[in-house]
């Protein structure tokens, strides 16, 4: 059974295609087919954090009219060969795709992969709505910002009203040193806020932008973005793993630690 | 800074909170302004047949508050309606 997983958040720059990136790279870590589409048709992006702009023939609007097959315009994963990615298309608009043509495609794609993650473009127009149209589930980005989150709840809004089966939450970007001097919203505060199932916490970490900078994800490195996105995809996988510490400190001491835990 | 946090009085995360809260209980209210206005119209005219208000003072808006049973804060609509005469007799 496939699980088809739409990425989205309503507002700009939380970090949807950083987490589609991470999500499916770690998702192929585990030995899962995953295919990653980027649905922000004129603004593509997740081939460059994945580091395969180079190697675009066609793309999503070239499928969905027909002028390739839809093997050819998927792109293998140069580390992964079970991780897949459809482009979008950056001379086109929005409009050159509609629902009924996404789920079509999704169909298609479900008999060969174990999960299809969309990338969805911000805000709630014509590419949201076909961005989810095929999804059966969600993961909502939000950061611990009051426009963020205002997004999000009517992000939340919105997919209930199309009926998702299942939503959940993805706190990005949290800087674990200003929630403690109170100058940040806390995770609790967050979740209580938006009364949705909390599936991972990111911490704003320096090595997401080394990380995209290279176009390699760091799912599965040794940081803490790399350890939190692992975690994101074993629970999606349904897996029950503990949050983590993101309050521990890199050292010596630490690394003591954690020799023992593994 | 542990001096400067005694005079302030809340951490700028308690103040996003709070901000938060209310606004969200009034965006999934769902209430456009128009539609605040037509409430605010009507309770006008039903108070009015049997007390004579302020129309110009009355104030409503959607807040949330404790309620009685277990369920936490639910949705409020707040209203804040000042009266001139109580004597007024009601027109029926």
């Amino acid at each position: 059974m496939s699980e088809v997983i739409v990425v989205t958040s309503g507002k700009g720059g939380v970090g949807k295609t950083t987490t589609t990136a991470n999500v499916g790279t770690g998702l192929a870590m585990l030995n899962k087919k995953v295919v990653m589409i980027d649905t922000d048709i004129g603004l593509r992006n997740l081939d460059v954090v994945l580091g395969l702009e180079n190697r675009i023939v066609y793309n999503l609007v070239d499928v969905i009219e027909g002028k390739c097959r839809l093997k050819q315009a998927l792109i293998k994963h140069k580390k992964y060969p079970e991780l897949c990615l459809l482009p979008s298309a950056q001379t086109r608009d929005k409009d050159a795709v509609t629902p009924e043509q996404m789920i079509q495609l999704i169909e298609e794609l479900k008999q060969e992969f174990d999960y299809i993650l969309l990338d969805c473009p911000a805000g709630i127009e014509q590419g949201f709505k076909n961005a989810i149209a095929g999804a059966d589930r969600a993961l909502v980005v939000t950061t611990p910002e009051v426009s963020a989150i205002r997004d999000a709840d009517r992000i939340v809004g919105l997919l209930e009203a199309n009926e998702m089966k299942k939503i959940d939450l993805i706190i990005n970007r949290i800087r674990m040193d200003m929630v403690k001097r109170g100058d940040m919203l806390k995770v609790e505060d967050v979740c209580d806020i938006l009364s949705i199932n909390l599936i991972g916490v990111v911490p704003d970490d320096e090595q997401i932008v080394v990380s995209t900078n290279q176009g390699e994800p760091l799912v599965g490195t040794d940081c803490m973005a790399g350890e939190a996105y692992y975690n994101i995809c074993k629970r999606v996988m349904g897996e029950e793993v503990p949050f983590m510490d993101l309050d521990a400190k890199k050292g010596v001491l630490n690394a003591f630690f954690k020799m023992f835990k593994k | 800074m542990k001096i400067m946090d005694f005079f302030r009085k809340k951490g700028s995360g308690e103040v996003a909170k709070d901000r938060l809260k209310l606004l969200l209980v009034s965006d999934r209210a769902n209430c456009s302004p128009e539609m605040m206005e037509m409430i605010k119209n009507d309770i006008i005219a039903v108070i009015s047949k049997y007390m004579d208000i302020d129309a110009q003072g009355l104030d409503i808006q959607i807040t949330e508050t404790e309620s009685d049973g277990s369920n936490g804060t639910v949705p409020a609509l707040f209203a804040n309606i000042p009266i001139k005469d109580m004597k007024h007799k009601p027109s029926r």
